[in-house]
């Protein structure tokens, strides 16, 4: 019966809490309002480093989340919004790296560690599939041999 | 052959060693400024001391300066300002200050108590040419060449270590570049 309660309650304050930035930051349509929360969980604080803008009350992620919300309001493209909070603080305010030359190891790794194990794979199968060959299959003479042997073996 | 594929993880292990071992003691919470070899953002701020006077991106010509952003909010920026006191008077060093998203009354109110290192302050109550600047906490000192071009940010205090491995000998080279 507590537990219940205090599920209720809890639920009741998270409702109060989303309620309350979407007070905040109004939108006119659905979709601005949900570019706008993918724009501020896509961008970094530069402050708390390890939260999005969308996420942290450091006051320079609400400077930044204030001007996300003047862009889109303004009908800027999300390129051209992340590329203005890019030229002031960095690269670093992405959490989505460009590919560039700079980001090219990063997202090449995945793809090479794949390709380097989807090899080694291949050359295993390969290497067992020759050697069983070799294992079971008797050139003619060796099969002479082996019978001549066996043949001996019988006779004594 | 063989026995050299064996030498593999090591060799990995190695590489995976350097590459974290350059990775210690760097100190993440220090972002290099996206404004490094670009123009100090167009600005046009009031004096703190007189608000009709205004002044824009004219005063970062002509000579090297450093750009220091301060607040009466910011506890390190109390820390640091003997020093910057210093770096003015004994170092002949042109500061100019940015009072950032603060109350003026606070900031006269400091500059009365402990003294002015600055040749200018300027007043940025909203932060709007701090947001230009990129700045995420003060303090912050950037130094300035007499073109205007921004070449370097520090954040956080201005101690004697931080002037005498970075800053002096980065205003000497813009000043001999000039």
């Amino acid at each position: 019966m507590v537990r219940s309660l205090i599920l209720v309650v809890l639920l009741a304050c998270t409702h109060y809490a989303s309620a309350t930035v979407n007070d905040v930051y109004p939108f006119d349509s659905a979709a601005d309002r949900e570019r706008f929360q993918t724009l501020t969980e896509e961008l970094r604080c530069p402050k708390c480093q390890n939260q999005d803008i969308a996420d942290s009350a450091a006051p320079i992620a609400s400077d930044m989340r204030d001007e996300v919300y003047r862009m889109v309001r303004a009908g800027e493209d999300n390129e051209a919004i992340i590329n203005s909070l890019v030229a002031r603080f960095g690269e670093f305010v992405r959490y989505k790296p460009r590919v560039e030359k700079r980001t090219l190891i990063l997202w090449a790794t995945p793809v090479l560690v794949i390709l380097i194990g989807v090899l080694m794979i291949a050359v295993m199968v390969i290497r067992s599939r020759r050697n069983s060959e070799q294992a079971t299959a008797l050139t003619p003479e060796q099969r002479e041999r082996a019978e001549k042997l066996l043949q001996e073996q019988d006779a004594r | 052959m063989r026995r050299l594929l064996l030498f593999v993880p090591v060799v990995l292990a190695v590489v995976l060693g350097v590459v974290l071992f350059a990775g210690i003691g760097k100190d993440p919470s220090h972002l290099e400024s996206a404004l490094i070899g670009k123009p100090v953002p167009a600005f046009s701020l009031a004096q703190l001391q007189n608000p009709d006077q205004q002044f824009d991106n004219r005063i970062f010509k002509g000579k090297v300066q450093l750009l220091n952003v301060w607040a009466t909010w910011c506890p390190t920026c109390r820390a640091e300002h003997g020093m910057l006191l210093k770096l003015a008077r004994q170092h002949g060093v042109p500061i100019i200050g940015l009072d950032y998203k603060d109350k003026r009354q606070d900031a006269l109110a400091w500059i009365d108590e402990l003294g002015n290192p600055y040749e200018l302050i300027l007043s940025d109550p909203e932060g709007k040419f701090g947001f230009d600047l990129g700045v995420y906490g003060a303090p912050e000192t950037y130094v300035i060449d007499r073109d205007g071009i921004v070449r370097y940010r520090h954040v956080g205090e201005v101690t004697p270590r931080v002037w005498q491995e970075t800053l002096e000998p980065m205003i000497q080279k813009y000043r001999e570049a000039g």
